[in-house]
């Protein structure tokens, strides 16, 4: 491995090249069995107890694949409007490596489950952008490896290794991008796209640290303006979406620099170095692999007819690029609150059901993402477990607006639903929680904080506006909560005069 | 001798097979007939003939997904030249670097 560290060139030379960026990402589909058998498709087991004749290739096995792995990916394939089209077959890419018992690995090279498609998201700043898609198949995951004998657990070095193939056999789905992404952050805000659709789809748990997604990188750079594409690198080995950013910018400088060094980009793959913020050269032979995909003889083609694309289609949540869109533009939420709305797809639904009561989004928000989400935080209660029904918090909204009760009360009758549930409106009833704006009323709790502390009347009069703050909170205190503040002070200042 | 449309050794190299030197003009020759014969079948009428995946007929064989019985551990590495910790221990992997 040549490593080749790389300086940050001048901005100027950044601003001359365009960044021309393809993602492929590899997904681990959530099914209770593996792709092609029985046996559970389950992380963290002991090593190798969750195999079978058919995923360990033992001879006279046969491969039946899993339907609802074929069903997952038509919903993955709809919510990025891919074709499905209607004929599709398994084929076999032939390499040797041993993690891959059959020595092929079951895929899809020229009829995969869908092509094309879209997947638009979103950037920080509130731009929209897309990226499109050339497919998504599905095949079936590897065994894992851990090289032993170097110390390290790295391949270079180690004298043997040792293979658990609990792994091997678990539906995985690729998505290849067009190279449609221009920059580290829109590589990063796409792959936050695929993830939380996914995840939104139920299709799969989208856990980076546990490996069911992985994803590689394709960089290049061309002059801005240019129609035609630069050479390109191909990254690997980026364990988080954070390494991801790192080393598409860390690609993007390093062919910066030797651009304007007049130096040539070479066709290679790259592995990203996370300790060393670099890319390193794999030496991949030129030649490229010789796969000789052909179809899969073991394996009957697949029909998807119309209905069934139409049955799965209909049965599709709200996707969340569609609940983003609504949120900003019906509800007017930020870029962040609605992102932080839709990453949690329990506390959005909550947050819908909450204003279709409320008619009030802006009121619903303000607990949903303040005291809502600390209680449950505090907890670990999520807000929709918890007792607090939708329609509580919309009466308890209502309740706030229509300025019966103030925001201090609105806090403990939110803290007693927490506790208690029951319905914001009873417990306002029951307790003479209403605010209180009655003129006489109010005047009565401020004559008995004035008599009772003449020492800050004193204070006031003699300019200290400090003491009014304090029997402001006296009042309060006396009418637990429920004097209107803004009457409060405007008597009080008045019997002061 | 039709070797030169077929590159033997490419071909050993990626079944991962030593072949000699006798062994590559024989499975050359072999291969060559294959493909004399391949042309015999490119000269058929096969404009009303659809391409094909498969030649059995049927179509959408599935499982539901349902978990099933796994062999156990022991069985599993029961054929394995070497197991070690419950892993199957293979010698080292040559990286793509070779």
């Amino acid at each position: 491995m040549i490593s080749e560290r790389s300086s940050v060139p001048p901005a100027d030379a950044a601003a001359k090249y365009e960044a021309v960026i393809g993602i492929e990402c590899h997904v681990e589909l959530k099914t209770a069995s593996k792709m092609f058998c029985g046996c559970p498709n389950a992380f963290g087991g002991e090593p190798n107890t969750q195999v079978c004749p058919v995923c360990l290739a033992l001879p006279g096995a046969l491969p039946v694949p899993n339907a609802a792995a074929i069903e997952h990916m038509i919903r993955a394939g709809l919510a990025f409007d891919c074709a499905i089209p209607a004929f599709s077959k398994f084929d076999r890419k032939n390499y040797f490596y041993p993690d891959m018992p059959k020595d092929y690995q079951i895929s899809q090279y020229d009829m995969p489950l869908t092509q094309g498609g879209v997947v638009r998201y979103w950037l920080a700043d509130g731009t929209l952008r897309e990226c499109r898609l050339t497919r998504i198949h599905l095949e079936e995951d590897t065994g894992k490896s851990t090289h032993a004998g170097s110390g390290d657990g790295r391949i270079a070095g180690s004298t043997y290794s040792l293979v658990d193939f609990n792994r091997a056999g678990v539906p995985l789905m690729e998505c290849v991008s067009d190279p449609d992404i221009r920059s580290a952050d829109e590589a990063v805000a796409f792959l936050d796209a695929l993830k939380r659709t996914f995840v939104q789809l139920g299709i799969s748990d989208v856990k980076m640290e546990e490996g069911s997604l992985r994803c590689d990188a394709n960089v290049s750079l061309r002059l801005r303006g240019a129609a035609e594409y630069g050479t390109k690198t191909e990254i690997k080995n980026m364990n988080s979406f954070r390494s991801v950013h790192r080393a598409i910018q860390s690609e993007i400088e390093r062919q910066t620099g030797l651009l304007e060094r007049g130096e040539r980009i070479i066709q290679e793959t790259r592995g990203w170095d996370e300790a060393g913020g670099v890319t390193h050269s794999m030496r991949s032979k030129e030649k490229a692999h010789d796969y000789r995909y052909f179809p899969d003889p073991d394996l009957v083609p697949m029909e998807i007819d119309a209905a069934t694309v139409e049955r799965v289609r209909a049965a599709l949540p709200e996707l969340p690029i569609a609940r983003y869109e609504r949120y900003v533009d019906a509800y007017k939420l930020s870029v962040a609150q609605a992102t932080q709305l839709v990453d949690n797809a329990s506390l959005a639904e909550y947050f819908d059901r909450a204003v279709d009561s409320a008619k009030s989004p802006a009121g619903v928000l303000n607990f949903v993402l303040g005291d809502l989400s600390r209680l449950a935080n505090e907890s670990g209660i999520e807000v929709a477990h918890s007792k607090v029904t939708p329609e509580a918090l919309a009466e308890l909204v209502a309740l706030t607006d229509a300025k019966t009760i103030n925001s201090k009360v609105a806090k403990d009758v939110l803290v007693r639903l927490w506790n208690d549930g029951g319905s914001a409106k009873a417990i306002v009833q029951a307790d003479g929680l209403a605010q209180v704006s009655d003129p006489a009323a109010v005047g009565a709790f401020v004559d008995a904080a004035l008599a009772a502390n003449p020492k800050s009347v004193a204070d006031f009069a003699a300019g200290k506006e400090n003491a009014l703050k304090f029997l402001i909170g006296q009042v309060m205190k006396a009418s637990r909560g429920t004097a209107n503040p803004a009457l409060v002070e405007t008597v009080l200042r008045d019997r002061m005069r | 001798m039709a070797s030169d449309r077929i590159d033997v050794r490419h071909v050993a190299k990626l079944a991962r097979l030593a072949l000699t030197e006798s062994e590559v003009l024989r499975y050359g020759s072999q291969l060559a007939g294959l493909l004399t014969f391949v042309d015999e079948l490119r000269g058929l009428d096969t404009e009303h003939v659809g391409a094909t995946a498969q030649v059995v007929e049927s179509r959408n064989v599935t499982r539901p997904d349902v978990v099933g019985p796994c062999l156990s551990r022991e069985d599993a590495l029961a054929g394995a030249p070497q197991a070690q910790n419950g892993f199957f221990r293979v010698p080292k992997i040559i990286a793509a670097a070779e």
